[in-house]
């Protein structure tokens, strides 16, 4: 599957609300790691069909950011059952990210 | 298969080692950790690099990746955890697989040093950031606080000086090593509160950092109300899986002169974990090239 981007109006849905566990990935365009970790997103969420995977840009979403606290990116955030399990920060392996979503 | 040449580390020393080992018509393979770029990825802007007036660090890495793929080096995104020696035969090993190599060039850079605080880990993206041009927006108008004296510690504080509302900049002692203009300029702004002889002792946190304890080398300990703490105290080069290849000095940089030679023939160190003066993009693309020239003579002279 691939990674979906999601919007303040379908944050809930998409997100809260989903059966899988979700891993958020909040970036920005103007941030390195976090153009570099996209593509390594990207081919995780090809292999693992049990997570769905959903990106936040958080220059167009700054509520979501604000809601949940960002204050770094990269930053994954592991959501089961709409509560966050976990959350990471930086650029991590595509090793680091299926562990994340272990949890 | 044996490789003529084994790059550890995919940064901009690793990845001009590949682009110069396989033009020289060497068999590479560059063992990468995460993704490669290597610290550069966190510079928005790179304006010292010959030739490019301006170019983003994420642009440089690919492009620079890109480079080295063309030219047919094997990337691998595994982390070299070991480099073992028997006799001229060289394994180099990750948490999957072993590789064997004729020659093996270490590019591994370095990491932010960190403060040693109990929940440190736990904070980084609660409060705690070694990155100010990375983080330092999400705090405008908050308090945040700069640890470390030298010149990244100054230019961390004026960065943020111009987003946040009040900046503290504490240092362990009463001089800096950082440039004085930096410093001139940031004494001149209202915003940033200069600390001198402390240190930072503890984090105190809910879901995130609220305050810090600092504490004075008179003993006095004084409690700061801050939405961000900035760590600047240097960094750690990334060697310690290689001691047994390569000497390491004090800070743990691996002693290798502008040959970037070490004391094991065919063992090679470039970038930022040799010890040198000059730590910059440019001088660590440079170390790639040396390297890479001086294993691909090794090999030719030990064929």
């Amino acid at each position: 599957m691939a990674v979906v981007k999601v919007t303040a109006d379908t944050f809930e849905a998409e997100v809260l609300n989903s059966e899988k566990t979700v891993i958020a990935d909040f970036n920005a365009d103007w941030c390195g790691p976090c153009r570099m970790l996209a593509p390594i997103l990207e081919s995780v969420s090809e292999t693992m069909d049990d997570v769905k995977f959903v990106s936040v840009n958080i220059d167009d979403e700054a509520e979501l950011a604000e809601e949940y606290d960002i204050v770094s990116i990269p930053c994954l955030i592991v959501f089961k059952d709409g509560e966050e399990a976990d959350r990471s920060v930086g650029l991590v392996s595509a090793d680091e990210i299926a562990g994340l979503a272990d949890v | 298969m044996k490789y003529d040449v084994i790059i550890i580390g995919g940064g901009p020393a690793g990845l001009t080692a590949a682009v110069y080992a396989r033009r020289s018509g060497k068999s590479v393979l560059l063992l990468e950790a995460k993704s490669c770029g290597g610290q550069i990825i966190n510079t928005p802007d790179i304006e010292n690099y010959p030739v490019e007036m301006h170019i983003s660090g994420y642009d440089f890495a690919t492009r620079l990746t890109e480079q080295a793929r063309a030219l047919g080096a094997e990337i691998v995104l595994e982390k070299a955890t070991d480099l073992r020696l028997n006799g001229s035969e060289k394994t180099v090993t990750t948490a999957k697989n072993a590789y064997e190599g004729r020659s093996v060039i270490i590019a591994t850079g370095s990491a932010a040093r960190k403060l040693g605080l109990e929940n440190e880990d736990a904070l980084v993206g609660r409060g705690v950031s070694y990155c100010a041009t990375c983080d330092g927006n999400f705090f405008r108008k908050k308090k945040v606080a700069v640890v470390g004296g030298g010149n990244t510690a100054l230019e961390d504080a004026l960065y943020l000086a111009d987003l946040a509302d009040t900046v503290y900049l504490i240092h362990r002692r009463d001089a800096f090593r950082g440039e004085d203009a930096t410093l001139a300029r940031l004494k001149a702004r209202e915003n940033v509160r200069i600390i001198y002889n402390s240190t930072v002792t503890a984090l105190r946190a809910d879901k995130r950092l609220r305050s810090i304890e600092v504490t004075n080398k008179d003993g006095s300990v004084a409690e700061l109300e801050i939405n961000g703490l900035f760590v600047a105290v240097g960094r750690i080069p990334e060697n310690r899986n290689f001691a047994a290849a390569v000497d390491l000095d004090e800070a743990g940089y691996a002693v290798a002169g502008e040959n970037c030679r070490t004391r094991t023939p065919g063992v090679f160190v470039a970038g930022d974990n040799r010890t040198k003066d000059v730590r910059q993009l440019v001088t660590a693309a440079a170390d790639g090239a040396v390297a890479a020239t001086e294993a691909v003579k090794y090999l030719n002279e030990t064929r």
